[in-house]
């Protein structure tokens, strides 16, 4: 059925889902539409792979700056409601199996975005009804989802068709169903593209926004080099491509050293780091640092006697102790029993470069 | 007597204590009261912030050890 055309007066308002990042596009995107009448309600989507939240909170050096959350504080600036959608366990499904392959790390950004417009408005996961859904996506500003030739296929395969409507890019695309029935007048849209952040800033000054969020590795940890290469780690160590959550988020955390594949060491950077860790030392055998401070190391797989030599060697290198001739390493098995080791810290030398993990 | 339910988030880290406290206040009544107890400093910011936007009154906020605890009372409307 085709939707009526509403008139400035009509009772009916037409609601629309705002996907928010908690960046400074979307927040415009959800402006722009807002400004025309129409009743906006954010969305956003916690997938586990978000920047956002754990780290700030994990890192001890973190902790002074301000624990905003973006998406919310978006939200308020815009004086529209937010609804946080867990989607960790369905988001796994688009993170090993993505239809249209990954970006230059593992972001699957393409199905990622297909998925999200399809939560917000196709599946209604939240039970609105809403009438369309709106994006910040801008054309050509980023290499995998949002091209020329990708865009429509984000409408098509989401289901969405033409009720996504891309208020910072539309005057780029073809006119959807909300300009068409004039829910949104698409005069007051705007035709931004290429990865120029000079709109967007200039519209951002127009409307008052100062303090918005820019992060410059994007909002998803799956778009990191560093973090990519430990989850390929992961995978290629179990020889099975599939993880949970504590996985991903232990993935965020420490050093991680594999001196061999079927062990790795996750060591604590910092009190923050190693006050993390200790949530899961009744998981994994782990060490501490007696005779001097040092950091918690959990070790992921299957160690023997030798390589938890090696594993105390190399928690005594990050301790206090680094230039000691000896530093004394407790062993917390899992059975519950506790050995004490002494041992030489490993020189710089003979840590293996290749046994950082996404180093 | 208005309803008070209890929502225990401690050991989960922002955001997921508020999108626990957002789904359990989806299920209760104008007037009821959620205590919700957390662990994760960011919830200092983060549930206030969020029933700010959604019209609930945060009526109590304390900090115990290592413990955060909320009083939110639900406003619908």
């Amino acid at each position: 059925m085709t939707a009526q055309p509403q008139s400035q007066t009509s009772p009916t308002r037409k609601r629309a889902a705002a996907l928010i990042s908690g960046g400074l596009d979307s927040m415009l995107a959800a402006k722009v539409v807002l400004d025309q009448g129409v009743d906006v309600e954010g969305v956003n989507f916690f997938t586990g792979f978000c920047v956002e939240g754990h780290t700030h909170a994990i890192r001890r050096k973190d902790r002074s700056r301000e624990k905003r959350n973006n998406a919310l504080w978006v939200a308020e600036q815009l004086g529209i409601k937010l609804h946080i959608v867990d989607v960790i366990d369905e988001y796994k499904e688009i993170v090993l199996n993505p239809k249209h392959g990954y970006g230059a790390n593992l972001n699957p950004c393409l199905d990622c975005k297909i998925f999200m417009v399809n939560k917000a408005l196709v599946t209604d996961v939240l039970g609105r009804g809403y009438d369309f859904v709106i994006t910040g996506e801008v054309v050509g500003q980023r290499p995998k989802s949002q091209r020329a030739d990708t865009m429509p296929l984000i409408a098509q395969e989401s289901g969405a068709g033409d009720r996504l409507l891309r208020p910072l890019c539309a005057h780029n695309l073809p006119p959807t169903l909300p300009e068409r029935e004039g829910w949104v007048d698409r005069a007051k849209l705007y035709g931004f593209h290429g990865r120029d952040r000079k709109p967007q800033m200039a519209l951002a000054h127009s409307f008052g926004f100062t303090d918005y969020a820019q992060p410059a590795g994007g909002c998803c940890f799956l778009t990191d080099e560093s973090y990519a290469g430990k989850l390929a780690d992961l995978w290629s160590s179990r020889g099975v491509r599939d993880y949970d959550f504590d996985d991903i988020m232990l993935l965020k955390v420490g050093r991680h050293i594999r001196p061999a594949s079927h062990y790795k060491l996750i060591v604590g950077r910092e009190e923050g780091e190693n006050n993390f860790l200790a949530g899961y030392r009744k998981r994994f055998v782990h060490l501490t640092t007696l005779s001097h401070t040092g950091p918690l190391t959990l070790v992921d797989g299957a160690p023997d006697t030798d390589d938890l030599i090696l594993s105390a060697r190399i928690t005594a290198r990050y301790s206090q102790g680094r230039n000691a001739d000896e530093v004394s390493v407790e062993v917390h098995h899992l059975s519950g029993a506790v050995e004490e080791l002494r041992v030489t810290p490993l020189s710089p030398t003979e840590l293996e470069p290749a046994w950082q993990v996404g180093a | 007597m208005t309803a008070v339910h209890t929502l225990d988030v401690r050991g989960l880290l922002c955001p997921l204590p508020v999108i626990r406290t957002q789904n359990r206040v989806r299920d209760l009544e104008d007037g009821e009261v959620l205590e919700v107890v957390a662990s994760d400093p960011g919830v200092l910011h983060d549930i206030p912030a969020w029933c700010r936007i959604h019209g609930h009154r945060v009526l109590a906020c304390d900090e115990r050890e290592n413990d955060i605890l909320f009083r939110i009372e639900v406003a619908r409307g």
